[in-house]
């Protein structure tokens, strides 16, 4: 499968997320499209380190090249799953305190 | 046009069909049933390029349990379509057209970035399995993988700290 269309699957992606955090107003929607986004960046480092062992295969047929990049998505999920601990949180405390997850009533630092 | 070319069709249009609908659903637990059957899609990719360790924990993480602790945070907050805030349409229409800006520049640049023998594997190839991931991990990357650890336990205190009652 050429690496092109990774890249675009995953930019797609990525810009979808974006464009979630720019047009939301939901505190949890804006939180969920960063995992969006933070699972397009997975797709396309997965992908990229098959196309590594791909290449490293070709010379060598027991070659264990690209298996970093994996890790490196594990540890992502890793990171993730804290993130997301931390942040539910902060939004409850949120929700708590000015009973709403609008994040325009978060400007308190403009007064 | 072969079964994974067909397969890769599907996945992709899966995923963006329904982080699309993710983003635009009114309703907060229709968007996070969309972005569930997205990280499914997501997931179905890694079983195609044959990184079948990263599609289980990408399902036994992502749409298990970090799904569950959003859709358990809203229904907490009994938030559903009447009390979702909405945006000022210009906002909205602003936000959308500096996301197709971005996607369009970031095609423009990357469009010819990987040439004709740039392959990603797919179906073959063993790097994904748990077997050699796990030599791995517990090798090479052991350090990283006990800090980790340590970067759960704070998060743990912290969610803890920030969650109680003054």
């Amino acid at each position: 499968m050429p690496i092109n269309y990774y890249i675009l699957l995953s930019v797609a992606l990525f810009c979808i997320g974006i464009v979630g955090v720019l047009t939301r107003r939901n505190a949890i929607i804006i939180f969920m499209c960063i995992e969006l986004m933070l699972n397009a960046v997975n797709l396309l480092l997965v992908a990229f380190s098959k196309m590594h062992h791909l290449k490293a295969a070709a010379t060598n047929a027991a070659a264990t090249a690209g298996s970093d990049g994996q890790l490196f998505v594990f540890f992502i999920m890793v990171v993730a799953a804290a993130e997301v601990s931390v942040g539910l949180a902060i939004i409850v405390m949120m929700y708590r305190n000015i009973h709403s997850v609008d994040i325009n009533f978060l400007n308190r630092l403009k007064h | 046009m072969g079964m994974t070319e067909i397969l890769f069709g599907f996945l992709t249009v899966l995923a963006i069909f329904s982080s699309l609908m993710m983003v635009t659903s009114k309703n907060p637990v229709y968007s996070v049933l969309w972005l569930i059957v997205t990280f499914f899609a997501v997931s179905g990719h890694y079983i195609l390029l044959n990184a079948q360790f990263l599609a289980i924990v990408n399902i036994i993480v992502y749409a298990g349990a970090i799904m569950v602790l959003f859709l358990f945070v809203i229904m907490l907050m009994n938030l559903n379509k009447e009390t979702e805030p909405q945006k000022n349409r210009w906002i909205k229409m602003a936000g959308a057209v500096a996301g197709g800006c971005l996607m369009l520049v970031l095609v423009a640049a990357l469009k010819d970035a990987g040439g004709k023998d740039d392959q990603a594997q797919v179906v073959a190839g063993d790097i994904g399995l748990i077997k050699n991931l796990g030599k791995e991990l517990f090798t090479t990357y052991v350090v990283p993988f006990e800090i980790s650890s340590i970067l759960f336990l704070s998060a743990m205190v912290g969610a803890v700290v920030i969650g109680k009652k003054e």
